[in-house]
């Protein structure tokens, strides 16, 4: 497995790989974390001209929370950072239990999660969760920075919304209004494998109503699939068996699955059901022990 | 005072591997890890369609790269009578493709360049015209009339069959059926999967032209019928030929075939006068080389109502890829398929089995087993549990009514093999106390009462392992005995060189270990080399298990005609005659007055220094070792899971091995192989296939999508042994190195299919994928792996 010529660049900030990037004129490609474009690069998927090794800029490989509750992380901040995070497993309970099923161990020590929302596969674990949590990408370019709705940015199958000579510099979570809570589940046939199907929710409630809700869908469509009916569907009511089965039924509904060697189109359609009841129901339990 | 055989590291020692060392620190020396002067380097280009005529070939823009030094492509082969080579199945292979590919992967064009970043450029570069035709991927296809004619290459080949074979009493099958009370029936499929090693095929072929001698490191399970193979291809005279296989990165049955890189590497060697190195890559190596399995199985089984087995029909139709080039000894065209059913006491059993050319990469290969021998079992232990079921039995009892029992061995199987020896209502009883089956049956339906699927699933098999003996077991003519050569040196120390090659197995430590036992020598001084045809006595190399059994054999034969010889040396020493001389581990003394006595190394010692007159001096041997059977372990395997009705996903619960492998010359070793080999059961059973979609695309051709298992979400084993010494073996031994491959896969299926119970489902071909089990629950149906795949829905 042996990529095409390409050249290196290893910029020491981010005004130098924002011009490097300018300079390749759409052919230059960010290195990250290198989980998803060494792999494509070995297998001669991709050919870029030249890598933009982004990995020794210092100050990137931040998690930090703000005082209202805001998350980022850092373009260089890696799976396995995520993973043992004790903020994210006080604070951020859709995010602690997305963390330790992204790939394996291995790829997660090198992987980030900004390099895998501007992968944008629609089997990226990440961009579910951020479209759940209503996250933002920011972006910055020669023209300066700007920030993207994690659900705008992913534009198709491994496109998203930047520009040939924009970095994404850290994705936010924003500051929640209520209690945040809510899961991840996923259908994978084997550790380090991508998803047959994943589920996202993530809802905070105030006084034991939900108050916003979100609900992001892997592996089950042609890009990550942000189940918004389903989500409106449990805010402003109670959790209750009813309105669960309900929202449950309309993500089922957003999934767009086909039919391949993983399985076939229903049966991943009823993963999504079983995933949305499966987490919604532990969110009950929580409330109901928090109570 | 006799040594204590386990200090010096003798028989049942659980020795630490001495090859660890080597691997452990990096220091391992694999094909790719070896350079050479002026070494360039190949690159395959590969057919991306399964089925096709070739119209065309421009290679211009290839040699106009620099760095680039030789394209080769099948007219060029042709050129040379090189287009085609013979197969170890008496079959012809395309080494570079001339008239059309036939499977996807198939090799088109060799490129030869200063470094493989070029060689994988100018490959690119090469210019190929197709003309697509209608693909073939599996049996049906293969059987249907006005099917197209896969090897048109051929004559006389009219169809895609590549055999009909039969064996066993059809008329007495036939009136065993007659009588049944019931008849039981089963079809499946054992789905197409890959051995995968690590380390994928490759040579580096060095011919030097002032000498004429042609050397070869090769990634090859069996160096010396690569020798034979190679003098015959290449029509270089055998002295002339140097076979190297160095550390192996796993097997597994995927290195005994020739490959088409190997012999391209070969020619490119000859033509260039320089070495020339190829690496195969990971996908090459999954989608091109030897594949294990797919096989249709369908079969029944004639009852009496009292549980008692009449009769057995099977038939097999089993897709061979587009050329027959997995070894098979050559009277069994379906390997030992029928072994199946042999530890069951059964009276007639009938087999056919139809072998098809099909659009895919050739498949058949040993993939950790003895010649077909997994099927086999399989669909044995898949058959017996229907059958008890359909008979209302407990699955164990129906097995213990029908095993053949200790006092019956010699045993005659059905199929006419000769089992000699076992335990087999002893290992299940063991295997069932282990697993605590009476308490897991009640758990089992105390959990149905909450809507929680519990089930479990036997497996037990008697398999034939170390081919051969050589009246029956051939490749391609050459006999399949083993050998092992011993040398000691005047020190006592030792070197010891088999015709076997290890590749993950551990040689290099029970080897020692058995001339140890033997001898006395301590094993720390023993060193064991195999793998270069220069050096090693002429054998046939390590699968099916046969290293053990055979070579393991020939070692413990050498080194008795080392100590008789050395007892000559002793008596000499002792000055007593020969008669008078006795012997204990390591050391030979008075029979009169033990306390006089020689070590073995004093003997070595005096066989170079100080030698009666009239004797040979040095204490060398060579043996030879044809094993008058085959080696019968036998196994039980019990596996307890939970069904998820939710989503299809089960999970292990318990397992429990036993096994029943005769003398054990390393514990450590054989637990080591029984937990690989349950988890590559543990593999077939849950993830491990490649299947292809209608044009003939493998899917699967990386490990994204051809899922091996990994520490994470393998269970653990549980294991336990019940010994039975091979009555013929030199050393009791029996082979183990493919058992838990071999039975394990039912074990994990049976127990889904009993948990599953009562849904009216009878059968999910393997593998479980959890969408293929929710399948089956919800609709009640079952699931057959049967191709065409879907892709859209
Ligand atoms: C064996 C294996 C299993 C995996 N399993 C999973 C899984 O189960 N779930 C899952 O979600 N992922 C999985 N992945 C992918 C993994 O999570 C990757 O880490 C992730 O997709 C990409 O992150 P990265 O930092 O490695 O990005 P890179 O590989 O470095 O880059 C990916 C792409 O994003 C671009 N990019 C990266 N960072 C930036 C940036 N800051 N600004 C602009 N562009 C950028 C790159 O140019 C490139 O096009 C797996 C990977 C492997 C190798």
């Amino acid at each position: 497995m042996y990529p095409t010529r390409f050249n290196y660049e290893s910029p020491k900030s981010i005004a130098e790989a924002i011009a490097l990037l300018h300079q390749g004129g759409g052919e230059a490609k960010i290195l990250a974390g290198g989980q998803s474009l060494v792999p494509m690069m070995r297998l001669r998927f991709a050919a870029p001209e030249m890598i933009v090794d982004i990995n020794n800029i210092p100050g990137l490989d931040y998690l930090t929370v703000d005082a209202d509750g805001t998350i980022h992380i850092g373009a260089l901040c890696r799976h396995s950072d995520l993973e043992k995070s004790s903020l994210l497993m006080a604070h951020q309970p859709t995010m602690a239990a997305a963390a330790p099923v992204i790939a394996d161990p291995i790829v997660r020590n090198r992987g980030t999660l900004v390099g895998s929302l501007c992968h944008a596969d629609p089997q990226g674990d990440w961009s579910s969760v951020m479209m759940a949590l209503g996250g933002i990408v920011v972006a910055q370019g020669p023209n300066g920075r700007r920030s993207i709705p994690a659900a705008d940015f992913v534009k198709g199958p491994f496109q998203n919304m930047l520009a040939f000579d924009e970095i994404a510099i850290e994705a936010i979570v924003p500051a929640p209004k209520g209690i945040p809570n809510g899961g991840y589940l996923k259908l994978e046939r084997r550790v380090g494998d991508f998803a047959t199907a994943g589920v996202a929710v993530a809802v905070e409630s105030s006084q034991g109503l939900i108050i916003r809700a979100g609900i992001g869908l892997t592996g089950v469509g042609g890009s990550t699939i942000n189940a918004t009916a389903a989500a409106q569907s449990l805010v402003g009511a109670p959790l209750t068996a009813g309105s669960i089965a309900h929202a449950a039924d309309l993500a089922a509904q957003a999934a767009q699955p086909r039919s391949d060697h993983r399985g076939s189109a229903s049966y991943k359609r009823q993963i999504v059901k079983t995933f949305v009841v499966r987490i919604l129901s532990g969110v009950v339990e929580s409330m109901e022990r928090a109570a | 005072m006799s040594l204590d055989e386990i200090k010096i590291g003798g028989m049942g020692a659980s020795r630490r591997r001495v090859e660890d060392n080597r691997f452990i620190r990096g220091k391992g020396n694999y094909v790719d890890d070896i350079v050479l002067p002026g070494m360039l380097h190949m690159e395959i280009l590969r057919s991306p369609l399964a089925h096709a005529r070739i119209k065309s070939i421009d290679t211009s823009k290839a040699w106009a790269i620099p760095g680039v030094r030789l394209v080769m492509t099948g007219e060029m082969m042709a050129s040379r009578n090189l287009a085609w080579m013979p197969t170890l199945s008496y079959d012809t292979q395309a080494v570079l493709a001339t008239d059309k590919v036939r499977f996807q992967g198939q090799e088109v064009a060799c490129v030869i360049a200063d470094d493989p970043y070029i060689a994988k450029d100018a490959c690119e570069a090469i210019v190929v015209d197709y003309e697509p035709l209608p693909v073939v991927v599996n049996p049906v296809q293969a059987m249907a009339p006005g099917a197209p004619l896969i090897r048109d290459d051929k004559e006389n080949q009219h169809d895609n069959v590549v055999f009909d074979w039969e064996v066993g009493d059809k008329d007495g099958t036939e009136k065993a059926f007659a009588q049944a009370d019931v008849v039981s029936k089963l079809e499946l499929h054992y789905p197409r999967s890959h051995p995968s090693p690590l380390e994928t095929c490759g040579s580096i072929a060095d011919f030097d032209r002032a000498t004429s001698k042609l050397t070869v490191y090769m990634t090859t399970q069996a160096p010396h019928i690569i020798r034979a193979a190679v003098a015959m291809v290449a029509e270089l005279p055998e002295h002339m030929i140097r076979i190297v296989s160095p550390d192996l990165g796993g097997g597994f049955g995927n290195k005994v075939p020739v490959y088409p890189g190997y012999v391209a590497s070969i020619l490119a060697s000859i033509l260039l006068e320089r070495p020339v190195k190829w690496i195969e890559d990971k996908t090459g190596n999954l989608i091109s080389t030897g594949f294990g399995r797919d096989v249709y199985l369908r079969g029944e089984m004639a009852l009496r109502k009292d549980g008692k087995i009449l009769g057995v029909r099977m038939h097999t139709d089993s897709d061979h890829g587009a050329f027959f080039s997995d070894a098979q000894p050559s009277k069994f065209k379906i390997g030992l398929m029928h072994s199946a059913f042999a530890c069951y006491d059964i009276p007639a059993a009938h087999l056919t089995a139809r072998g098809l050319y099909t659009n895919k990469a050739p498949g058949g290969v040993a993939y950790r087993c003895s010649f077909r021998v997994t099927e086999a079992m399989f669909f044995q232990e898949r058959m017996v549990q229907a059958a008890a079921d359909d008979l209302g039995m407990d699955q164990a009892e129906f097995r213990r009514l029908n095993f053949v029992r200790d006092e019956d061995f010699p045993h005659r199987t059905a199929f006419g093999f000769l089992t000699d020896s076992g335990q087999y209502a002893k290992c299940l009883d063991v295997g069932l106390e282990a697993i605590g089956y009476k308490d897991f049956l009640k758990q089992k339906e105390e959990a149905k009462k909450r809507g929680r699927l519990l089930g479990i699933g036997i497996s037990t098999m008697t398999e034939p392992l170390g081919a051969g003996n050589s009246r029956e077991y051939d490749i391609l003519g050459i006999k399949m005995f083993d050998s092992a050569e011993l040398r000691v040196h005047m020190s006592g120390k030792a070197i010891l060189r088999t015709g076997a090659k290890s590749q993950g197995q551990g040689h290099e430590t029970t080897w020692a270990q058995i001339v140890a036992h033997e001898l006395g020598i301590p094993a720390d001084d023993i060193t064991v080399e195999e793998g270069d045809t220069d050096t090693a006595p002429f054998g046939m190399g390590t699968y099916a298990s046969r290293s053990t059994p055979v070579a393991g054999a020939a070692v413990a034969m050498v080194s008795r005609k080392i100590r008789a010889k050395a007892r000559k040396l002793a008596a000499h020493l002792l000055e007593v005659s020969e008669e008078d001389v006795e012997w204990e581990l390591g050391r030979f003394y008075v029979r009169s007055s033990p306390d006089r006595g020689v070590t073995i190394q004093d003997c070595a010692n005096a066989a170079y220094s100080n030698m009666p007159d009239g004797l040979e001096p040095g204490l060398e041997n060579t043996a030879y070792y044809d094993p008058p059977n085959l080696t019968w372990p036998f196994a039980c395997y019990i596996a307890t899971v939970e069904v998820d009705p939710g989503t299809g996903v089960w999970d292990v619960l318990n397992v429990v091995a036993v096994d029943d492998c005769g003398v054990r010359i390393n514990p450590m070793i054989v637990e080591g192989q029984i937990m690989g080999g349950l988890t590559e059961a543990y593999a077939m059973a849950s993830m491990q296939f490649i299947t292809f979609d209608a044009e003939g695309n493998c899917v699967g051709s990386n490990y994204m999508d051809y899922l091996l298992p990994t520490a994470w979400e393998t269970p653990g084993f549980e294991l336990h042994e019940v010994v039975t010494p091979c009555p013929h073996h030199p050393i009791g031994a029996k082979g183990i190195g493919e058992c838990a491959t071999v039975g394990g896969p039912a074990a994990f299926v049976n127990a889904v299919m009993d948990a599953l119970k009562g849904t009216g489902v009878r059968n999910i071909d393997m593998p479980l994928l959890p969408d293929r089990v929710y399948e089956a629950f919800t609709t009640r149906r079952d699931i057959s792996g049967m191709p065409p795949v879907k892709t859209e829905d």
